[in-house]
C-alpha cells in the first residue's frame, strides 16, 4: 500500500470515525442523564440529515441544517415526553424494548416520507470533487467542516457541562437523581434537556455528513451499534474518549477494506464490540463502576 | 388428566378445525401462510422459554433460524457431482447422506440428504449457541441486547455479502424435506393438507416438550433463576449453566424451524436474519404475556399469519414496532394473563403497575 | 468436632475493609450466632461463606474441606444452605413450588429427561412434593402450600424461606436476620423453631441484632466490630465483656 493510498484511508477513518463519536456523545448524554441506552440514537442522525435535504430545497443551506437541527430537537423533547416521561421505575429489558420501537417507528416513518432513495446535502464549500493539499495529502474540504464542526461541539459541550448551571444540573442527575432533586434540581426536564441536547448533536452531525455519506431512511440502525460499540469502547458515559475511541474504530473500518471484501465492513464494528462486551466491558478508560449500569 | 395435556387437546382440535374451516370454505390457499407460520411460531415458542422463562434477553434469534435454513439449502443445493470420484464423496454417497436427484436440464444432482443437511445445521446451531451463549449470558441488560444484536446483526451480514450463500439473492431451488416414503415437506399445492398438519404436529411436539420442561425440575429451577438470582445459586442451581442450556435450546428450536420452513419454501434469503425479524419475534413473545408458552403461540399464530398474507402491507415493520412499544408501554406483562381485567380497571382509574419484569 | 473453620478472612471492598483477618469455628451440632453493630460486616461474612464473594485472603473449611473461592451452587452442594436478610422468596411461584426449588440438590432430572417427562422424572417429582410437604408440615405452614409465596404475611415468609433451606437437608444452615421484622410473639415462635432445627441435627449459624433471640438459643456468640473479631465466646461471658459492650453502647458504659 502506497503512502497516498494509506493517507486517504486515515482521512477516511477520521471522517467516519468523527460520525460514531457524535452518536456516542448522544448515548452518554441521555445514559448519564438517565441510565437509559437510547436505541434511537442512530435515527437522530438519520433524521438530521434527511429533514436537511427537504430544507434545502427551499431554504439556504446554513438555515435549513439549523431549521432541521430544531426539528429533530423537538421530535426528540416529543419522544421523551410521550414514551419515556411517565414511566415509573422500568425494567431494563422495557426500556430496551421501548426504545427499539421508536427508533422501527421513526425509520418506518421516513420511509413513508422520503422513499427508499439516498439524499445528500450539496458541499458546503466546494464540490464531491475538490480538494485541498494538506501537505501532500489531498483531502475534500467536507472533511474539514465535519472534523472542525465535530470538534467545535466537544469543545462547546465541555464547557457547557463545566461552566454552566444548567450543564451542572445534568451532571448532578447523572451522579445521584435523587440528591439532585432534594436540592431542585427538576429532574424529569432534565431528562427531556438531555434527549434534546442528544437528538440536536445527533442532527447537527447527520447534516454536516451526509455530502460524503449519504443518508437514507435505515441508516439510523448501523449507525446506533456503531456509536454504541464507540460508547463502549471508549467508556460508558465519557464521551471524551468518546472522540478518541470514535477515530480508532473509524480508522479500523477503514482499514479493513484492505484486508477484508468490503461486504464485511459493517462486521468489523459488531466484532469488536462482542470482544470489548466478553473482555472489558468498562472500555478502554472507563471503571468497572461505570460498567454497572445504572438505574433509571 | 393433567391439566395441561387437555390445553394441548385442546390446541389440536383449534388446528384440526381451521383447516376444516378451509375445506369447507373452499379457500385452502390460506394453507400455505398457516403452515409457514406453524414453523416460525417454533422459533417463537422456544424464545418464549429464554426471554419468558429464562428472563434472558435475545435480538437477534433470527440468526439462528438463518443459520438452520443456509445450511440446509446450501447443503442440500450445493452439486457435488464434480467430485464423484473422490472417496470422501463416495463414502458418503453409500452411507446415503448424500442423494442424487435429477436436475432441470436432464442431469444428476449429488447433494446432502435433507436429513443429513438438517443434521448438519442443527449441530452447528448448537454449537455455535454453545460457544458464544457462555460469554455472551454473562451480559445482562443493554451489553445483552446489544450483544444478541451483533450476532444476528454478523449472521446477516454474511449471508448478505457471501456469494456463495447467493449474497442479496438467497439460495433457491431447495428440495423438499424428506419425512417419510410418500411425505415430504414441500411447497407444492397437492402435498398442502399433509404439509399443515405436519407442520402444527412439529408445534404441538414442541409445546408438549416445553410443557413438560417448564413443570420440571429444570423449569422451576429457571423460573428461581428468573425470579430471584442469587436465591436460586444459594440452593445449589447452577445458573450459568442452566441459562446457557436454555440458550441453546432456544437456538436450536430456531435453527429447526429455518431448516424446515427452508425446505417448505424452496428457498432462503438474508432478510430472514435482518434485526427487523429478531424485533418482530421478540414482540410476539412479548405481547403474548413473556412467560406464557400458550400467549406467544396464539399470539405469532395471529400475527405471523396476517403478516404473511401482507394485511399490514408496507407497513408490516412499523406495525410490529407498534406492538412492541405499546405493549411495552401499557403491558409489559402482556397481554394474555389472568390479572388482564384488574389490571385494566387499574389503569383506567389511574394507579401504578407493579413492575415485576426482568 | 468443628463443622465450619474460618482461618485469617479477609475482604476489602475500595477503601474498606470489611472483613479483617476473622477466624472462628462453628462446632458440629452448636447454634453461634454473629452479633455486631451495623456495618459490622457480618452480612459480608455470610456472602463470603456461601461463596457470593471471594475472599481477598484466608481460608474457608466445611467439613474437612475447602470451600472458599467456590461458586455457591458448589457450596450450597456440599451442605450450607442459607436464607437472606431481605427475603428472597421466587415471585410467581407457590410456596410449595418455592420448597421443592430447596429439594433441587436432592434430585437429578435435568433438561433433557424434563422434557420428555420419563418415568423416573415423574416419580422424583412425587417424591420432591412429598418430601416439601413434610418440611411444611414441620414448620406448620403446610395450609399455606398453594398460597403465591409473595403474597403471604411477611413474618410467614420467613418461615417458609426457612422451609426453602430446611428442604435441601443441609448440614449448616445460615440465618441472616431471621427475626428482622418480626414482632415479639413471632420472635419467640423462631427461636422455638431455630431450637427444633438444631434439634434435628443441623449446625446453626445465625446473624441477629434482637438480643433477646441470641442470648436465649445460642451456644457460642461471635462478635465483629468494623471487620474485626472482637470477642468470640459463651452468651453469658459476652455480656460481661467489657469490649463488647464498649462497641455497642460507647467507652463511658463499658467503665461501669
Amino acid at each position: 500500500m502506497n503512502i497516498d493510498l494509506f493517507f486517504q484511508y486515515v482521512v477516511a477513518g477520521i471522517t467516519y470515525g468523527t460520525v460514531y463519536a457524535i452518536v456516542a456523545i448522544g448515548f452518554n448524554i441521555i445514559y448519564n442523564a438517565t441510565g437509559i441506552i437510547n436505541f434511537a440514537q442512530g435515527e437522530f442522525v438519520m433524521l438530521g440529515g434527511m429533514t436537511a435535504v427537504t430544507f434545502h430545497s427551499f431554504l439556504p443551506l446554513p438555515l435549513a441544517i439549523i431549521v432541521a437541527v430544531m426539528v429533530v430537537t423537538i421530535i426528540g423533547a416529543l419522544i421523551e415526553v410521550l414514551f419515556i416521561r411517565w414511566l415509573h421505575k422500568p425494567s431494563v429489558l422495557r426500556m430496551i424494548i421501548i426504545t427499539i420501537g421508536i427508533s422501527i417507528l421513526i425509520r418506518e416513518t421516513a420511509l413513508h416520507i422520503w422513499g427508499e432513495g439516498v439524499q445528500a446535502l450539496p458541499y458546503f464549500t466546494g464540490t464531491s470533487v475538490s480538494a485541498l493539499n494538506l501537505g501532500g495529502v489531498f483531502v475534500s474540504p467536507q472533511v474539514i467542516w465535519v472534523v472542525g464542526i465535530g470538534a467545535i461541539v466537544v469543545v462547546l459541550l465541555n464547557v457547557f457541562f463545566n461552566y454552566t448551571i444548567l450543564g451542572r444540573q445534568l451532571r448532578a442527575c447523572s451522579a445521584n437523581r435523587d440528591a439532585a432533586r432534594l436540592c431542585g434540581i427538576n429532574a424529569k426536564n432534565v431528562v427531556t434537556f438531555s434527549f434534546m441536547l442528544s437528538a440536536a448533536i445527533g442532527a447537527l452531525g447527520g447534516s454536516i455528513v451526509s455530502p460524503i455519506t449519504y443518508v437514507q431512511y435505515d441508516s439510523g440502525t448501523p449507525l446506533a451499534i456503531k456509536g454504541f460499540t464507540v460508547a463502549i469502547l471508549g467508556g460508558l458515559g465519557n464521551s471524551t474518549a468518546a472522540v478518541g475511541a470514535g477515530m480508532i474504530l473509524g480508522v479500523l473500518e477503514s482499514f479493513s477494506i484492505a484486508v477484508l471484501p468490503a461486504a464485511y465492513k459493517d462486521v468489523i464494528a459488531i466484532v469488536i464490540l462482542l470482544c470489548i462486551l466478553f473482555i472489558r466491558p468498562s472500555g478502554i478508560f472507563g471503571s468497572t463502576e461505570a460498567a454497572r449500569l445504572k438505574e433509571f | 388428566m393433567k391439566a395441561r395435556y387437555l390445553q394441548v387437546l385442546a390446541f389440536v382440535a383449534l388446528v384440526s378445525a381451521i383447516q376444516l374451516l378451509t375445506r369447507v370454505t373452499d379457500s385452502a390457499y390460506h394453507l400455505t401462510q398457516l403452515t409457514m407460520t406453524a414453523y416460525y411460531s417454533v422459533l417463537i415458542i422456544g424464545l418464549c422459554m429464554l426471554v419468558g422463562y429464562a428472563g434472558q434477553i435475545s435480538l437477534g434469534h433470527a440468526g439462528f433460524f438463518c443459520i438452520g435454513g443456509y445450511i440446509a439449502a446450501f447443503l442440500t443445493t450445493h452439486d457435488l457431482s464434480m467430485h464423484k470420484g473422490k472417496p470422501l464423496v463416495a463414502l458418503l454417497s453409500k452411507t446415503g447422506i448424500l442423494a442424487s436427484r435429477p436436475d432441470l436440464y436432464g442431469g444428476n444432482l449429488l447433494t446432502f440428504h435433507s436429513w443429513a443437511a438438517c443434521v448438519v445445521a442443527m449441530l452447528t446451531a448448537l454449537v455455535i449457541a454453545w460457544v458464544i451463549g457462555g460469554p455472551v449470558l454473562k451480559l445482562k441488560g443493554h451489553y445483552l441486547a446489544m450483544a444478541t444484536l451483533g450476532f444476528g446483526t454478523i449472521v446477516y451480514r454474511i449471508a448478505l455479502g457471501t456469494t456463495l450463500l447467493g449474497a442479496a439473492d438467497g439460495i433457491s431451488d431447495v428440495p423438499p424435506f424428506w419425512v417419510l416414503p410418500g411425505i415430504e415437506i414441500s411447497g407444492n399445492a397437492s402435498v398442502r393438507v399433509m404439509n399443515y398438519y405436519i407442520a402444527w404436529g412439529l408445534v404441538t411436539a414442541g409445546v408438549v416438550l416445553l410443557l413438560n420442561l417448564i413443570h420440571s425440575r429444570a423449569g422451576r429451577g429457571l423460573a428461581a433463576i428468573h425470579g430471584a438470582e442469587d436465591a436460586a445459586e444459594a440452593m445449589g442451581i447452577p445458573t450459568a449453566r442452566y441459562k446457557l442450556n436454555t440458550f441453546v435450546l432456544s437456538a436450536v428450536f430456531a435453527a429447526l424451524a429455518g431448516v424446515l420452513l427452508t425446505h417448505y419454501n424452496g428457498g432462503i434469503g438474508p432478510s430472514e436474519a435482518s434485526v427487523m425479524k429478531s424485533v418482530r419475534y421478540l414482540a410476539i413473545v412479548a405481547i403474548g404475556g413473556m412467560a406464557n408458552l400458550w400467549g406467544s403461540l396464539f399470539m405469532s399464530l395471529v400475527l405471523n399469519y396476517l403478516s404473511l398474507r401482507g394485511y399490514f402491507g408496507t407497513y408490516d415493520d412499523a406495525v410490529f414496532g407498534c406492538i412492541l412499544i405499546l405493549i411495552m408501554l401499557f403491558a409489559p406483562e402482556g397481554l394474555i394473563r389472568r390479572s388482564i381485567l384488574k389490571d385494566l380497571k387499574r389503569f383506567v382509574s389511574g394507579g401504578v403497575a407493579e413492575e415485576t419484569g426482568p | 468436632m468443628s463443622l465450619l473453620s474460618v482461618q485469617d478472612l479477609s475482604k476489602r471492598f475500595g477503601g474498606l475493609q470489611a472483613v479483617d483477618n476473622v477466624s472462628f469455628v462453628v462446632p458440629q451440632g452448636a447454634i453461634k450466632a454473629l452479633i455486631g453493630p451495623n456495618g459490622a460486616g457480618k452480612t459480608t461474612l455470610f456472602n463470603l461463606i456461601s461463596g457470593v464473594l471471594r475472599p481477598d485472603s484466608g481460608s474457608i473449611s466445611f467439613n474437612g474441606g475447602t470451600v472458599q473461592g467456590l461458586m455457591p451452587h458448589e457450596i450450597a452442594a456440599k451442605g450450607i444452605a442459607r436464607t437472606f436478610q431481605h427475603i428472597r422468596l421466587f415471585p410467581k411461584m407457590t410456596v410449595l413450588e418455592n420448597i421443592m426449588v430447596g429439594r433441587h440438590l436432592h434430585s437429578r432430572a435435568g433438561f433433557i429427561s424434563g422434557m420428555l417427562n420419563l418415568p423416573f422424572t415423574r416419580r422424583e417429582q412425587k417424591e420432591v412434593a412429598a418430601k416439601s410437604r413434610a418440611v411444611m408440615e414441620f414448620l406448620g405452614i403446610a395450609a399455606l402450600a398453594d398460597a403465591e409465596a409473595t403474597s403471604l404475611a411477611y413474618g410467614q415468609q420467613r418461615v417458609v424461606e426457612l422451609g426453602r433451606a430446611l428442604a435441601s437437608e443441609p448440614k449448616l444452615l445460615l440465618l441472616d436476620e431471621p427475626a428482622a421484622g418480626l414482632n415479639m410473639r413471632e420472635t419467640v415462635e423462631m427461636s422455638a423453631l431455630i431450637g427444633r432445627i438444631r434439634d434435628l441435627g443441623i449446625t446453626v449459624f445465625l446473624v441477629e441484632h434482637d438480643m433477646s433471640l441470641v442470648m436465649n438459643i445460642s451456644e457460642e456468640i461471635l462478635v465483629l466490630s468494623y471487620g474485626q473479631k472482637i470477642a468470640d465466646d459463651k452468651p453469658l461471658a459476652i455480656q460481661k465483656n467489657s469490649e463488647v459492650i464498649k462497641v455497642y453502647l460507647g467507652e463511658d458504659n463499658a467503665a461501669n
